[in-house]
Formats: C-alpha cells, sequence, structure tokens
C-alpha cells in the first residue's frame, strides 16, 4: 500500500518520467490504433514495428550518438519504406498481402538484428541501451526522452482531432468517401504517416516486437462495449493510460520486471475479458441469448405436437406420455425432459401419473403456434410460387419469430384462409 | 569445421521451415506462421523451467501445445466472439509473447534463457555446443541431431500426407468431398509449424524463423507455378541462404541468424525485380 502511495504521488522525478511517458505513449497509440483495427490493419502495425529496427541502427551508425530525434528520424524513414514496399509487392506480383507483410517484417527485422550486432561488437560505448528497443525500457525514460515523445503524442491526437471526419469516412466506407470526391489516396497517406509516428514513438517503451499489441489491443477491446466511434475512441485510450499506468507501477514495485510486456499482458487481459463479458457482443452473452432462443424453440415445438396430437384424435386435453411424444416426433430425451419441465413451470402443461397435458394456456399458444407455421407455408406457395412440398422447413423456423403484428399482416394479405396447402386447418382463435 | 556445422545447422533449419512455408503462403496463412513462431515462447520457458534443461523433448512438447492452442484461440476468437482475423492473430500472439517473456523475468537466474536468445537464437554457438554421450563420447554437436530430427519428421509428415496436404490446400471443397477431414490436416501442419519453430528456436531464435518460412517459398512462387518445383526451389534456396548468410555475417561480424534472412531478402529482392522486368516485356511486346 504504501508503496502504492509512493508511486502514485509521482514525487520521484524518475517516476514521474515513467508513468507520464507510459501513459502517454499508451494512450496515442490506442487512439491512432482504432483506426488501424476499423481498416483491418492490424498486422501491417505488426510489420512497422518489427522495420522500425533498422532505422534506429541507421540512425545511431550515422550520427554516432544516442539522440532520441535522430534516432526517431531513422524508425520513421524505415517504418514508412517498409509499408510503402507491402503495398509495392501486393500490387505488382501475386503475393498475397500476408505473405507480404510476414516477408518484409521479417526481412527488415533481419537487417535490423544484424546492424544491432556489429553495432554492439563496434566496441562504441554510446551503444548501450540500443537493445532497449527490442522489448522496450520505461524505466529508462528521462526527461529528454519525455519531451520528444509528448511532441509526438501531442501530433497524433492533435492530428486525428482534426481529421476526424475525414478518417471515420474512410475507415468506414472507402468507396463513399471517394465517390464523393475526397481525397482517398491522400487520407490514407496521413493516416499511414500517423501508424509509424505512434510506433516509433511507442517502442521506446514498449519494445518493437510487443508495439503491434498497443496499436491494436485497446482498440479490438473498444470495439466490444460500443459501436460509436467516439466512444470507442476514448475507451481505447482510456485503458490504454490504465494499462500504461499498471505497467509502469510493477516494474516500480519489482524492477526486475519488464514493464513492455506488463502493459501488454494488462491490455490483453483486459481485452480477453471483453470478448467474454462484453454486453451484447460478447462471447457469454451471445451463448446464453444462444441457449435462451433454443429452449424457446424447443418449447414451441413441443406445445405444438401436444396440438398436432390432439387434432389427429380429436381431444386437445388429454394426457399424453413421453414414449407418445417421441413416437410423433424424434427429440432427444434429455432435451424433451427438459423442455416439458419448463413449460410445467411456465403454467402451459400440467402433470399426471398418465404424463403431461396441456393447461388453456398451453393449447393457445400451441395452436397460434401451428396457426402461424401454416399461414407461412400458405404464403409461400401463394406469393412465392414454392410448391407445397419445399416450404416446411421454412416455415419450421420462421414460426417461432413471427410478432403478433405480422401474423396480422399475413392474415389480412391471405384473406384469413383456412386451409393450408397440405390441407390442414389453419386454427383460429374462437373469439 | 566450425563453418560447415553451422550452414549444415542453418540448412536444416531453412529446408523444414521452407517446406512448410509453401503451404502456408498458399494457404493465406503466413501471419499464422509469424504468430505460432512468437506464441511458443512461454511453452519453451515453462518446458524449460519444469525440465530443468534444455532436453529436447519436453521442449517440443511445450512448444507443439503452444502452438496448437495458439491457433484453437485465433479460430476461437474469430468465430465465438467474430473479431477480425487480423485483430485475433495479434491479441492472441502478443499476449502470448508478452507471458513468455514476462516468464524469462520471473525465472531468470533459474534457467539459463535470455531475451535476446529468444529473437535471434545461438547458431554461433552450434559447433561448441556438443552431445557428450555418459560413458563420454562426443558426438558431434547437439543442434544437429535436434534439427536433424525435426528435417526427418517434416520431411516424413510432408511424404506422407502429401496428396492430403495438397488437396486441403488447393480446393478444400473437394477435400472435404472426398472424405479429408479439413480441421485434422490443418491442425496437423500447424502442429508440424510449431514443432519445427522450436527445433529452429536454439539456432536462429523465434522470430527469425519466420524469414525462413515466408521468405524462400515467397521467391519460389514467383519462379514457378508448379508446387513440385515451388518446393525444391524453396530447399534449394534454403542450401544458398545459409552458405551466404554465414559468410556474411563473418565478414561483418554480426549476428548470423540476422545475416542470413538479410540474404534471404535480397535473393527475393532481385527476383521480385525480375519479376516486374520481364512481366513489363511482353506487354510491350504484344503492344
Amino acid at each position: 500500500m504504501e508503496h502504492l502511495l509512493d508511486f502514485l504521488s509521482l514525487s520521484d522525478p524518475n517516476v514521474r518520467y515513467v508513468v507520464i511517458g507510459s501513459i502517454l505513449l499508451a494512450a496515442s497509440s490506442a487512439i491512432v490504433g482504432t483506426f488501424t483495427l476499423l481498416k483491418k490493419k492490424a498486422l501491417v502495425g505488426d510489420a512497422v514495428a518489427h522495420s522500425v529496427l533498422p532505422g534506429v541502427c541507421l540512425a545511431f551508425l550515422l550520427s554516432g550518438v544516442k539522440n532520441p530525434l535522430y534516432l526517431i528520424i531513422g524508425a520513421f524513414a524505415t517504418g514508412w519504406l517498409s509499408l510503402v514496399l507491402i503495398d509495392y509487392i501486393t500490387h505488382k506480383s501475386k503475393i498475397k498481402e500476408d505473405t507480404a507483410i510476414g516477408l518484409i517484417l521479417s526481412v527488415f527485422f533481419g537487417i535490423g538484428i544484424l546492424m544491432l550486432t556489429v553495432i554492439q561488437k563496434s566496441g562504441n560505448a554510446a551503444q548501450s541501451g540500443l537493445d532497449h528497443f527490442l522489448f522496450g525500457q520505461a524505466a529508462s525514460l528521462i526527461g529528454k526522452d519525455l519531451i520528444v515523445f509528448s511532441s509526438i503524442a501531442v501530433i497524433l491526437i492533435a492530428a486525428i482531432w482534426l481529421f476526424f471526419k475525414e478518417f471515420a469516412l474512410i475507415a468506414f466506407d472507402e468507396n463513399f468517401a471517394h465517390s464523393i470526391g475526397f481525397p482517398v489516396r491522400a487520407l490514407e497517406l496521413v493516416l499511414t504517416t500517423l501508424t509509424v509516428l505512434a510506433v516509433v514513438a511507442g517502442i521506446q517503451a514498449i519494445g518493437v516486437v510487443l508495439m503491434a499489441a498497443m496499436l491494436i489491443t485497446p482498440a479490438a477491446a473498444a470495439r466490444f462495449w460500443t459501436d460509436k466511434l467516439k466512444v470507442m475512441i476514448w475507451l481505447a485510450a482510456g485503458l490504454g493510460a490504465f494499462s500504461g499506468l499498471v505497467g509502469a507501477y510493477i516494474s516500480y514495485v519489482a524492477p526486475a520486471m519488464p514493464t513492455g510486456p506488463w502493459i501488454v499482458m494488462v491490455i490483453s487481459i483486459i481485452a480477453v475479458l471483453s470478448f467474454f463479458l462484453a454486453p451484447r457482443k460478447g462471447i457469454l452473452f451471445r451463448f446464453f441469448t444462444q441457449r435462451k432462443f433454443q429452449n424457446q424453440m424447443l418449447e414451441e415445438n413441443i406445445l405444438k405436437l401436444f396440438y398436432q396430437l390432439g387434432e389427429t384424435e380429436g381431444s386437445y386435453y388429454q394426457s399424453r406420455s413421453m414414449a407418445e411424444i417421441i413416437a410423433r416426433r424424434p427429440f432427444q430425451i434429455a432435451r424433451l425432459k427438459k423442455g416439458l419441465k419448463n413449460l410445467y413451470k411456465q403454467g402451459f402443461l400440467k402433470t399426471s401419473a398418465k404424463g403431461w397435458a396441456y393447461t388453456r394456456a398451453g393449447k393457445r399458444k400451441g395452436q397460434r403456434i401451428t396457426k402461424l407455421h401454416r399461414l407461412w407455408e400458405l404464403y409461400l406457395t401463394e406469393y412465392l410460387r414454392i410448391a407445397p412440398d419445399h416450404v416446411h422447413e421454412d416455415a419450421e423456423t420462421i414460426e417461432h419469430i413471427i410478432t403478433p403484428e405480422l401474423e396480422r399482416r399475413l392474415e389480412e394479405k391471405l384473406r384469413f384462409p383456412t386451409l393450408d396447402p397440405h390441407q390442414s386447418e389453419i386454427p383460429y382463435r374462437k373469439l | 569445421m566450425d563453418a560447415f556445422w553451422i550452414i549444415l545447422a542453418g540448412s536444416l533449419v531453412a529446408i523444414p521451415c521452407g517446406l512448410l512455408g509453401c503451404y502456408l503462403i498458399l494457404r493465406k496463412m503466413a501471419m499464422i506462421g509469424d504468430a505460432i513462431s512468437h506464441a511458443v515462447l512461454p511453452g519453451i520457458v515453462i518446458a524449460f523451467f519444469v525440465s530443468g534443461s534444455r532436453e529436447p523433448v519436453s521442449m517440443l512438447l511445450g512448444a507443439g501445445i503452444l502452438g496448437i492452442l495458439t491457433t484453437f484461440l485465433i479460430e476461437f476468437f474469430h468465430t465465438k466472439a467474430r473479431l477480425q482475423t487480423d485483430a485475433a492473430i495479434g491479441v492472441t500472439f502478443t499476449w502470448l509473447f508478452a507471458l513468455g517473456v514476462i516468464l524469462i523475468s520471473v525465472f531468470a537466474g533459474q534457467v539459463d534463457l535470455d531475451q535476446d536468445c529468444v529473437l535471434y537464437g545461438e547458431i554461433a554457438y552450434v559447433p561448441i555446443d556438443l552431445w557428450i554421450t555418459d560413458s563420454g563420447r562426443i558426438m558431434g554437436p547437439r543442434v544437429i541431431y535436434i534439427m536433424g530430427m525435426v528435417f526427418l519428421v517434416v520431411l516424413c509428415f510432408i511424404l506422407i500426407g502429401y496428396k492430403e496436404l495438397f488437396l486441403t490446400t488447393f480446393d478444400p471443397a473437394f477435400a472435404s468431398a472426398t472424405g479429408i477431414s479439413v480441421a485434422l490436416w490443418h491442425y496437423l501442419l500447424m502442429g508440424a509449424v510449431s514443432f519445427t519453430t522450436v527445433g529452429a528456436f536454439e539456432s536462429v531464435g523465434a522470430i527469425l524463423v519466420v524469414a525462413f518460412l515466408i521468405v524462400p517459398p515467397a521467391t519460389a512462387y514467383l519462379l514457378t507455378e508448379d508446387f513440385k518445383k515451388m518446393m525444391l526451389i524453396t530447399a534449394l534456396l534454403g542450401l544458398v541462404i545459409s552458405f551466404c548468410g554465414y559468410y556474411l555475417a563473418v565478414w561483418l561480424d554480426g549476428s548470423i541468424a540476422g545475416a542470413m534472412s538479410v540474404v534471404a531478402g535480397l535473393i527475393f529482392g532481385v527476383v521480385f525485380l525480375l519479376h516486374v522486368v520481364g512481366s513489363r516485356l511482353p506487354a510491350a511486346g504484344r503492344a
């Protein structure tokens, strides 16, 4: 607890640099990453991240000093070049984009590693710390770096704010943007440049290998909670900033722990939790809605079956055993038991020693489902001219979906018919 | 003699990687190969920690499991959470890779693994790292045996499953119509990729494996339309890359694995330029 207070008070200037740096970098790359993700260019971010390494090494080789500005210019140059090359390779040959990305990524990274090892063996004392670009070393951020990085963060945020409408349009509907005369190519170039800038700013803290995560993971997490672009951007930035803070805190408490991987760890856990728990889009929500609907279908099918059995025998309220039900329609026994139990709880069926029987409400509901099924079959044959022996399957699914309003429309359109295409009676509720 | 062992080790990494890469790039799964090569890291670290040594069987097992898990997770996020494929790949492998790097820091001092060797391996140590039997006989470099085994397994896998792999790659619908399980061969291929990645991990590092997986097949893909020829060219390129890469590294005094991927990139660059020029010439002739 003491650690946490110490940490949050930011009284130590070194801690201050690291915390502010991590938060700024994580938040600004998350903002740019939102567009990267929406444009389905997540892996391009990965390629840029790996490709900045030779640029950093080259800048160092040429200048001989570890000036953050030179290194950033170098990184920017090769990061940009890699994107141009990926584009060129995919356009000029049959090589697919994913192959081109992997190819450029690994070759540029190989060049970077070769240069890095050559520099390390050259005996230049200033080179120590250059390898921090590989995995990131937020703890080594100093005041000078912070100024450079926060100016980049400000540029990124200002550019996104300025071109918000344009970027939103090319992210969602590029063709439309093109047709109303937007300079799509130029805008894409700006967006690409911003992506490269975000990567270049982030590598010092996160490292080239994991930088892609800082771009896309916060955005991927935010995507699950909202459909509004503005909310998504703020959320992604917030999640990014939070993971930056936690990552910096962990490496403050345990200095042996690498900051970058911990930031990625935190944001990834947030993302995976979002995939599972988010309302409407999450895996669990989807699973439960699906199950609810399956149960509803099962129950309605059972009620419909009771109606059909009653129809053939002329007695709707008779008790029926499970064997009798399965003889007519092969339900799975476990599912059938569950469905019958649920229907009993809802008051549609009652139970006795001889089996299960309709209540009044149950008969009313079974009758309605049967009616909908037959109305739909008739609609398909009358209006879509589908052969009567082809309409059953379709009606079997739609009968669970039709609303009372649609039901009324169908009745009116078909002028309250009495027989379906298979000459079964369409049952109306007696008024 | 050192040069011979290193070039041999490089070739033994490059050839199986390239052969599997041919399938990957044709299945548009190049980036899944990239993802697996990153994501096996935690498996390697855990296996390393549990067995306490670089005992190859547990490492291959650990990484093999992680490789399959990666493919499964990507598939799961994509189908169940409807996350777009590129994001599913990106999120999954960075997460697992971060886990691996954190585990290395946690076990630091207990295991002889460092972050750099993850990135570009230690192929230069191949000739020193000898396999010495209990009776004290020197059997030659250990990595050669490991990679030799990986090479043979991958070769057998491709020879035995050639027809199935070929069909599921080029015509999955026809393959499943004739009773070949597309999913099974997908996972077998992914298993083989993870298996090779781990074998190669010690010599070229987890990330540069990608260069061997993608660059030679992509080069061969530009040169021929015949799949068998493509595999043959890929294998030959593997040899050339290992040979030239080694001497480039010696000349510059840098990372051998890095130099090998530079050579691979150079060869691709030349072939690509010829391809672009060549595809322009006949067009000009016709006009």
